[in-house]
C-alpha cells in the first residue's frame, strides 16, 4: 500500500468515526439535558430537604467512581439493567412492549441455579455454558409465551408479558420456599450452585463478575444482529410498518415470536448472570426491580445497544453511589430515586407517550 | 327559493396538488344538490372549506347571502351547517341520546344531565324528520345505519340547516339507503337544504335536485336533475382530457400466465368485497382494471400478494394453483407489486433507500449469505446500480424514504419490483398523486415491462390511464367484473356507466 494511499484510509477512517461519534454525541442531547435537570430538581429537594446539594452529589459521585473498589460495585449494579434494557429494546425494535423483563430474569435466573447445583462434577468450560444456556433459555421461554399468544391470537403482549412477570415471580417463590430451600436455612435461598458454574469474580473484593464480560458481548451481538443479519432487518421492518414488511414477504408472526424469545433470553441471560457470578445461589427476591429498570433505561439509551450501557452505568451509578451518600451524609436514598425516576420521566416518558399514542393510531 | 349557501372562486392547494380551482357552489334552500365526482375530485375538501375544517387560500362564502368566515366547525354549527362525515363520530359506549346531545347537554340545576327534556327533545326531533331511533339504545350495538341516523340528528339537534353529508350510502344495504332517501325527503320538506356527496351515478339521480359535477378540483358543470341523464353525467365526471401520448406498439398476447377463478373475499369490515371474480392476465399484456375505488380492488390487490384469505376461488400461476402461498412464496414465484398506498405498504419510511430496495429480497443471495447475515457490500452495488438505472434522485443510498419527494418514493418501489425480474406485475393506482414528469415515467416502465413479457394487471380509477395502457380493460364495480372488454372496442362514456353501476 503507497504512503499516499494509507493515509487517505486513515483520514476516511477519521472521517467516517468522527461522523459516527459526532451523530451520537448530537443524538444523546435531550439525554443529558434530561440527565442534568433531573440532577437540578433533585438539588432543590436537597436545598429544602435541609442538605447540601453539592455534598451530596460529591459523595454520591465518590461512592460511585471514588476508587477501583466502587467502580466495580457500579459496574455490577449495572450489569443485570444491561441485559434487561437490550431485552426490551430488543422487542421493541420489533414495534413491541415487552416488559416481562423482571419475570423473564427471575426465571433465567433459577434455571440456571437449577442447572448449576444439579450437573456438580462437570468440568467447567461445559457446567458453566450449560447453566447460563438454562437462563437463556428459561428466559426464553417467558418470551415465547407471549410471543405465541400474540400471533396466535393477538394477545397483548403488555398485558401478556406483565401478567407472566408476577406467574414467573410467585413460581420462583415457591420453588425456593419449598422443594429447592436449603435445608435448616431460615432464608428462602437454594444451595450454593458448584463451583464450576460460577462466573468468576473478576474485580475482588467487589462483586462484579465474568456477567459483564457476558453482557458486553451480547451488547455487540444484539447491534450486530440488528444491523447486520436477516433476522435484524425483518424485525427492525415489522417494527416500522408491519404491513409493509408483510407485503414485502415477511412472516410477521413468525418474527414477533422470534423478537420477544430473544429478548426473553437476554433477559433470562441477565438473571444467570446474577446468579451465577453475584449471589452464586437463588436467592428469593434478588432482583429489586432490574426488569423494570431496563425498561427505562432501554429509552434513556437511546434504543441504542452501546447507549443502553452508558445509561446502565448510570442506573447503577447511582445506586452504589446513593447508597454510600445515604452512609456518610445520612440523606436519605430517596433523593437517589427521585433523580433517578426524573430522569426517567424527562427521557422516557416523551418518548413513549409518542409510541403508545402512534400504536393507539392516533397522530401526534 | 332563496339560496342557502353560495361560495365563490373558491381555491385551495396542499402541496403537489390544486384540490379545488376557483370552485363556484351554490346550494338552494329546501334542496337536494348532488355533489358528483371521481375520488381526489375535490368534493370532500370543499365540503370540509364550507364546514370549517380548511381554510381556502382564496374564495368568499355567504350563508343565508350574508358573507361569512368559517374559522372552525363550532363557527360553522352556529351558522346552521352540519356535517355528517364519512367515517362517524360518535362515542361508542354512549347511549344515542347521550351522542346526540353532546356538547349541548340540556341542564338541570346547571350541573345535572336533564335526562327527561333530552329524552323528550330527541323524540320529538326524530318523530318530525322521520329518524326513528331508540334513544337508551348503546351506539356500539347498533347497524351502522342506525348510527348514521343519529349522525344526523346530532347535526340537527345542533340547529343544523344546511345538512352535509358525505358519500353516505357507502356503508348502507339497499334497504337503509331507501330509509335514508326517505328522511332526506322529509328534511328537504321542512325547508332544509342537503348536499349529498357521492359518486354513485344511480343514487345522485334518484334523490337529487340539482347536480354539480367537479373533477380534478373544477367544477366541470351545475345541472337540473330533469335536464340530464346518467349517460351525460358520467361523461362530464370522466370526460376526456388532453394526455401526453404515449408510444405503444401493438404486441401479440402470450400464454396466461395468472388466472383467478371465483374469487369470494370479505373486507375488514367482514363484508362481501370480492363476489366471484374471474379473469386472467397473459404473457405481453396488459390488463386495465377500472372502477371507483371502493369497489373491491384494495382486497383484490390483497388477495393476490397473499396478505388477505380468499373464502373461496382459486388463483393460478402458470396454470400452478398458489391459492395458499404466503407471500414470500409468491415474491420468488415472480408476482411483484406497486401498491396503491406506497407509504402504507409500499415502504418502509423510516429504512433508507437502500434498505427499502432490499425488501422482498433481503433474505436471498446476493443481499444474504448462507448465514443469514447481509451482505452489504452486494446491496450497495445493487443500490447505486438500481438508482442509475432508474435515476431514483435520492441524495445517496443511505437518504430515509421518509425525505423523499412522493414521485422519487414511487420510483424506489418501481425499481424494486421490476429490477426482480417479474412474470406478473400488480400495479395498483401506480401514478395516484404524481407529477406530470413522474406519471410519464411510471406508464412507460409499464409498457416496457409489457414489451418484454410480463403480464400486467394494471388497477386504476382513472379512466385516461387505463386507456393510455390497457390492452383489454375490466370493470370492476361493488365486487364483481361487469365486463371485459378489448381496449378498442370500448370507450369512456361506457365504461364511466359500467364503473357507476349505471348499466348491466
Amino acid at each position: 500500500m503507497s504512503h499516499r494511499k494509507f493515509g487517505s484510509t486513515v483520514r476516511r477512517l477519521l472521517r467516517g468515526a468522527w461522523s459516527i461519534l459526532w451523530a451520537g454525541l448530537r443524538g444523546a442531547v435531550p439525554q443529558v439535558i434530561a440527565i442534568l435537570a433531573a440532577f437540578l430538581v433533585g438539588a432543590i429537594v436537597l436545598v429544602a430537604t435541609g442538605h447540601s446539594p453539592i455534598d451530596a452529589y460529591s459523595s454520591v459521585l465518590a461512592g460511585a467512581f471514588g476508587d477501583s473498589y466502587h467502580i466495580g460495585q457500579t459496574l455490577t449494579q449495572a450489569t443485570p439493567i444491561i441485559f434487561t434494557s437490550l431485552a426490551f429494546l430488543f422487542a421493541f425494535k420489533c414495534g413491541l412492549f415487552n416488559i416481562g423483563a423482571e419475570g423473564q430474569l427471575l426465571i433465567g435466573g433459577f434455571a440456571a441455579a437449577v442447572v448449576g447445583i444439579s450437573f456438580a462434577g462437570l468440568p467447567v468450560y461445559i457446567h458453566l455454558p450449560l447453566a447460563l444456556a438454562a437462563g437463556a433459555g428459561g428466559g426464553a421461554l417467558w418470551g415465547f409465551i407471549p410471543g405465541v399468544l400474540k400471533a396466535k391470537f393477538d394477545a397483548h403482549e403488555v398485558i401478556t408479558t406483565m401478567m407472566l412477570s408476577y406467574v414467573a415471580l410467585y413460581v420462583t417463590s415457591y420453588m425456593v420456599n419449598y422443594p429447592f430451600l436449603e435445608p435448616g436455612s431460615w432464608v428462602p435461598q437454594t444451595v450454593f450452585v458448584a463451583p464450576s458454574a460460577e462466573l468468576p469474580r473478576i474485580l475482588p473484593p467487589t462483586q462484579l463478575s465474568g456477567s459483564i464480560v457476558v453482557a458486553l458481548v451480547m451488547v455487540s451481538l444484539t447491534a450486530y444482529v440488528l444491523e447486520r443479519t436477516t433476522l435484524g432487518y425483518e424485525v427492525r421492518a415489522i417494527g416500522l410498518n408491519p404491513s409493509a414488511a408483510q407485503s414485502g414477504g415477511i412472516n410477521v408472526k413468525r418474527g414477533m415470536i422470534l423478537a420477544l424469545l430473544i429478548s426473553g433470553a437476554l433477559a433470562g441471560l441477565g438473571g444467570a448472570g446474577e446468579i451465577l457470578g453475584v449471589h452464586r445461589r437463588f436467592i428469593d427476591g434478588f432482583s429489586p426491580g432490574y426488569g423494570w429498570d431496563g425498561l427505562a433505561v432501554a429509552l434513556i439509551g437511546g434504543l441504542n445497544p452501546f447507549g443502553v450501557v452508558l445509561a446502565s452505568i448510570l442506573f447503577g451509578a447511582l445506586r452504589s453511589g446513593g447508597m454510600v451518600m445515604n452512609q456518610v451524609l445520612g440523606v436519605p436514598l430517596d433523593v437517589v430515586f427521585l433523580v433517578q425516576a426524573l430522569v426517567v420521566l424527562f427521557v422516557a416518558a416523551p418518548r413513549l407517550i409518542r409510541y403508545l399514542l402512534k400504536r393507539g393510531g392516533y397522530r401526534w | 327559493m332563496s339560496t342557502a349557501v353560495k361560495m365563490v372562486n373558491i381555491t385551495k392547494t396542499f402541496p403537489g396538488i390544486t384540490a379545488n380551482d376557483n370552485v363556484n357552489f351554490e346550494v338552494k334552500k329546501g334542496e337536494v344538490h348532488g355533489l358528483l365526482g371521481e375520488n381526489g375530485a375535490g368534493k370532500t375538501v370543499l365540503m370540509n372549506i364550507l364546514y370549517g375544517l380548511y381554510k381556502p387560500d382564496k374564495g368568499q362564502i355567504f350563508v343565508n347571502e350574508k358573507e361569512v368566515k368559517i374559522d372552525n366547525s363550532a363557527v360553522a354549527i352556529k351558522l346552521g351547517i352540519g356535517m355528517v362525515h364519512q367515517h362517524f363520530m360518535l362515542v361508542p359506549s354512549l347511549t344515542v341520546a347521550e351522542n346526540i346531545v353532546l356538547g349541548r347537554e340540556p341542564k338541570k340545576y346547571e350541573l345535572l344531565l336533564d335526562i327527561k327534556k333530552t329524552l323528550k327533545d330527541i323524540e320529538a326531533l326524530s318523530a318530525r324528520y322521520r329518524l326513528d331511533v331508540d334513544p337508551k339504545a348503546s351506539v356500539c350495538d347498533l347497524p351502522v345505519g342506525v348510527q348514521q341516523r343519529v349522525e344526523i340528528l346530532k347535526a340537527l339537534f345542533r340547529g343544523a340547516e344546511i345538512l352535509i353529508l358525505d358519500e353516505p350510502t357507502s356503508v348502507l344495504t339497499p334497504q337503509e339507503v331507501e330509509g335514508l332517501f326517505d328522511a332526506i325527503r322529509a328534511l328537504t320538506g321542512q325547508g332544509k337544504s342537503v348536499i349529498f356527496i357521492s359518486h354513485k351515478l344511480k343514487e345522485v339521480c334518484a334523490i337529487c335536485d340539482r347536480i354539480t359535477v367537479l373533477k380534478k378540483g373544477k367544477v366541470v358543470g351545475t345541472v337540473e336533475k330533469k335536464e340530464t341523464t346518467p349517460d351525460a353525467l358520467a361523461e362530464m365526471m370522466v370526460g376526456r382530457e388532453v394526455i401526453v401520448a404515449l408510444k405503444k406498439e401493438h404486441v401479440e398476447p402470450g400464454k396466461p400466465v395468472l388466472k383467478v377463478q371465483g374469487l369470494n373475499a370479505l373486507n375488514d369490515r367482514k363484508l362481501p368485497a370480492l363476489r366471484d371474480v374471474d379473469f386472467e392476465v397473459h404473457e405481453y399484456e396488459i390488463l386495465g382494471l377500472a372502477g371507483v375505488e371502493g369497489n373491491g380492488q384494495t382486497e383484490l390487490v390483497e388477495v393476490l400478494t397473499g396478505v388477505r384469505e380468499l373464502r373461496s376461488g382459486n388463483i393460478l400461476f402458470d396454470g400452478k394453483p398458489v391459492t395458499h402461498a404466503s407471500p414470500h412464496e409468491r415474491i420468488g414465484m415472480g408476482i411483484s407489486c406497486v401498491p396503491e398506498d406506497r407509504q402504507k405498504n409500499g415502504l418502509i419510511m423510516d429504512f433508507s433507500v437502500l434498505e427499502n430496495l432490499m425488501l422482498g429480497r433481503h433474505d436471498r443471495p446476493p443481499f444474504a449469505t448462507k448465514w443469514f447475515r447481509l451482505n452489504l457490500s452486494k446491496a450497495t452495488g445493487f443500490a447505486d446500480r438500481v438508482i442509475q438505472e432508474y435515476s431514483i434522485k435520492a441524495p445517496g443510498t443511505g437518504t430515509l424514504a421518509r425525505h423523499l419527494s412522493g414521485g422519487t418514493q414511487q420510483k424506489v418501489i418501481v425499481a424494486r419490483e421490476f429490477s426482480r425480474k417479474p412474470r406478473v406485475i400488480i400495479a395498483s393506482q401506480p401514478t395516484r398523486g404524481l407529477d406530470v414528469g413522474a406519471t410519464e415515467y411510471v406508464r412507460e416502465k409499464l409498457v416496457e415491462m409489457r414489451d418484454q413479457g410480463c403480464a400486467v394487471l394494471l388497477i386504476s380509477a382513472d379512466l385516461d390511464e387505463i386507456f393510455a395502457l390497457s390492452d383489454r380493460i375490466a370493470v370492476i364495480y361493488e365486487g364483481r367484473i361487469v365486463a371485459v372488454k378489448e381496449a378498442g372496442q370500448t370507450n369512456e362514456l361506457e365504461l364511466g356507466l359500467l364503473m357507476t353501476g349505471g348499466k348491466r
